[in-house]
């Protein structure tokens, strides 16, 4: 069978499973979006190619299947940078295929050139450029074994116009020939052994549980060894949910903006169990003062990822569900020899319970912040509150999607996750504008579930456009704004580190009208000034399906973040809210 | 003793376009530094060989391995230490001379090894093949005369016949073919 370049593509991406993919056309693509008109996949056309590359993540986030996104060259291309970073850094699974002018154009600085490979050498996990069109299926069959495999990540396909053109004889391929490619699975069994006799040592463990956990299904397996040893587990900002937040072993978030808690317990660990995590820098704080009494098992699929920050005790490279899983048989037989007794982390799990106590998550009521020298004001909602009360209106499998800032962190602080999968946002690379169009993602892949965002007034307004999308393709997502008038989370270090002094951090709530701006986009927009008003609103986005709604919450602008390690400082130096400070001291 | 400050990388990579600037451009994002390189199509067309010496004060050796590792086309890593392998590198420098220097130079490379492989006026330039610690000396030596120009390729190397193959850090311990 004789196709073109460009319906070899669309042929390969059908055969590959894909269902759905988001793009935007352009010239040097437009061979290809000729026979997408008669493809089973349905294209979503997005309004700004960023948005696209989102969409594309916050499906794969909540699928676990790779996301597709599709677009132009030059402009097109490099407007998608920043979504094949944002997966980069995330791990997350998606291909962007971009166009490229023809072969004989590149290299002339020629009209919407960008020499996109090069670009994203060191955002994608691998990229091709397509020089003959009978390299298509494989290169697509290559590209999705790599993107999906090993530590998941995002590639790339440039593919020149002429070659989108040029005549092909149709195949598929049986096997991949790529020598230099061998993703870890299995775990090493003397290296289990290693890591079960150190953890039936230790008296006070931790489990550390990373989006790794997530990425390989591995939730039911991180449960029963948590269950098995009674060792608690935190769940980083990539792993929410990955163990139910209503479990009780269950600490939460550590890191910068971790509960008490999660980030004591890792200080005061003898011995941390990373699982799929990476000792990223706001988890750790100062290097040379985090955990200084542990010893570490860490376990990722990534070998460059042991010892990159923390030289593990026992480090094992390989798929974080099977090395769980192969923990917890190397475990269970200690069952019978009473080493594994319930009572052994008892002194732990007393202490642990004891500073649960002590340091809850802590906001101040509406009252007690007039009350503490603030009246004047209007009296202004508090951002945890909204997010409280937005948890206890929505189903209990709805997907929660954030943007990044304060938001974020309040959103993981404290709303209640209980699945994995059910939590998209930028951790590593910090995506401002990430919320809107990988809910749309999120929404597409689970039609089934309610996708909530919460969104920054700043975050809101880099991707809102994106809400066209959303109307136009009838997909109904839920937007709420935590509309502090600033840039809240650069307000926050100005204030706590720069002496108040503002510079560029002040938005105007008004400005523009979010109301306005979401009914003009085709949504449904509501403002909410009131905490009475709070239930009543989310209630009635519930009740819409047929469009996208968008609450513009206002909220307080001088609400910080609590707790919070400053940057840079040990995790031992944790900034309680200040309504617990003085239970810091005297503890 | 002391531990070398370079490390020598031999790495077996897919002969495919673009595949050194993947390697250069990894290098210098994660804040490697390269003392010396030198690459090449092995016999086999497939691949090609790239000789890597490392500045390792710039970072542990074993995290430039993985890092190297993770890219798609690197198919092999080897690292050489000097005590098992063959290491060579040529040296190409062109030195001035008056007519009474010219014999000494040419007698000075003749004790070397080196041949003159051009010659002119006021100067000449001198090929010298041979382990990268007699291109030290011979450059130490010669560079009295005054240096014109030098050049040298960086080192290669192969495992010594008799030694193990080298140690294979990561990837295939034989590529299959």
């Amino acid at each position: 069978m004789q196709l073109t370049g460009a319906q070899a593509l669309v042929k390969s991406l059908e055969t590959q499973g894909v269902e759905v993919m988001f793009g935007l056309p352009g010239g040097a693509i437009l061979p290809v979006y000729d026979p997408i008109i008669d493809s089973s996949i349905r294209h979503i056309l997005a309004r700004h190619e960023q948005g696209a590359g989102h969409m594309a993540e916050g499906y794969a986030h909540v699928t676990g299947r790779p996301g597709v996104a599709i677009v132009t060259s030059g402009p097109g291309a490099t407007n998608i940078v920043t979504s094949l970073c944002d997966a980069y850094m995330d791990s997350i699974p998606i291909v962007v295929i971009t166009g490229q002018v023809a072969t004989a154009a590149i290299g002339t600085d020629a009209f919407q050139e960008a020499d996109i490979t090069g670009i994203t050498m060191g955002v994608t996990k691998h990229n091709w450029l397509v020089t003959n069109a009978a390299d298509i299926p494989r290169i697509v069959a290559e590209a999705f074994h790599v993107a999906t495999t090993g530590r998941p990540g995002p590639v790339l396909v440039d593919v020149p116009k002429d070659v989108s053109l040029q005549m092909m004889e149709w195949y598929w391929p049986d096997s991949l020939d790529m020598p230099g490619y061998r993703p870890p699975s299995k775990p090493e069994p003397a290296l289990i052994a290693d890591a079960a006799e150190l953890i039936l040592a230790a008296r006070r463990p931790v489990i550390y549980a990373g989006g790794g956990v997530i990425k390989s299904s591995g939730s039911p397996a991180l449960a029963r060894l948590a269950e098995l040893t009674g060792i608690p587990v935190v769940t980083t900002l990539m792993a929410r949910g990955a163990l139910p937040d209503s479990h009780p072993l269950c600490l939460g978030m550590p890191g910068m903006h971790g509960n008490y808690t999660a980030v004591t317990a890792m200080q005061q660990a003898d011995l941390l169990i990373a699982l799929g995590s990476r000792f990223d820098d706001r988890v750790t704080g100062k290097v040379s003062a985090f955990a200084p009494h542990a010893k570490v098992i860490h376990v990722d699929i990534d070998k460059a990822e042991i010892g990159k920050v923390r030289r593990p005790e026992v480090g094992i490279v390989a798929d974080a569900r099977l090395a769980t899983e192969a923990l917890i048989s190397a475990l269970e037989p200690r069952t019978v020899t009473g080493e594994l007794r319930s009572d052994r982390l008892e002194d732990w799990m007393g202490q642990l319970r004891r500073w649960q106590e002590r340091f809850p998550l802590a906001y101040d009521s509406p009252a007690e912040s007039e009350a503490s020298g603030a009246s004047g004001r209007l009296p202004l909602l508090k951002p945890q509150f909204v997010i409280e009360t937005l948890r206890a209106s929505t189903p209990d499998d709805t997907i929660l999607v954030s943007g990044v800032g304060q938001h974020q962190m309040w959103a993981s602080q404290h709303w209640r996750f209980e699945h994995p999968n059910s939590w998209v946002n930028s951790g590593g690379l910090g995506t401002m504008g990430f919320s809107v169009p990988a809910a749309i993602g999120a929404k597409v892949g689970r039609p089934d579930a309610m996708v909530w965002a919460v969104d920054g007034d700043g975050c809101f307004q880099m991707t809102a456009q994106e809400l066209v999308t959303a109307s136009a393709e009838r997909i109904p997502v839920k937007v709420a704004i935590l509309n502090n008038a600033y840039l809240g989370m650069v307000r926050q270090w100005q204030h706590m580190f720069y002496e108040e002094r503002y510079s560029e951090v002040y938005l105007s709530a008004d400005l523009p009208d979010y109301v306005g701006w979401a009914e003009s986009m085709g949504c449904v927009g509501l403002k909410v000034e009131t905490p009475e008003e709070v239930g009543p609103a989310i209630e009635k986005a519930n009740q819409i399906d047929d469009r996208p709604v968008v609450i513009d919450f206002r909220t307080d602008s001088m609400e910080q973040v609590y707790p919070m390690v400053p940057a840079g400082a040990s995790n031992d130096d944790i900034v309680v809210h200040p309504s617990q400070a003085s239970r810091l001291a005297a503890s | 003793m002391n531990k070398p400050r370079h490390h020598l990388l031999s790495v077996l990579v897919e002969n495919k376009a673009g595949v050194l600037a993947r390697v250069a451009s990894l290098f210098a994002r994660r804040g490697y530094n390269i003392f010396s390189l030198a690459v090449a199509p092995t016999d086999d067309a497939r691949f090609s060989r790239i000789s890597i010496v490392v500045d390792v004060e710039s970072s542990p050796l074993e995290q430039v391995i993985a890092q190297l590792d993770k890219l798609i086309n690197v198919v092999q890593i080897s690292e050489l230490h000097p005590a098992e392998a063959r290491e060579a590198e040529l040296l190409l420098v062109t030195v001035s001379v008056d007519a009474d220097r010219r014999a000494q130079v040419i007698q000075l490379a003749g004790v070397f090894g080196a041949s003159v492989i051009d010659v002119g006026i006021d100067a000449l330039t001198v090929m010298l093949a041979g382990q990268p610690t007699a291109l030290d000396d011979f450059e130490n030596v010669i560079a009295s005369y005054g240096i014109v120009e030098l050049q040298r390729t960086g080192r290669v190397a192969l495992p010594r016949l008799g030694a193990s193959r080298g140690t294979s850090v990561a990837g295939l311990s034989a590529v299959a073919n």
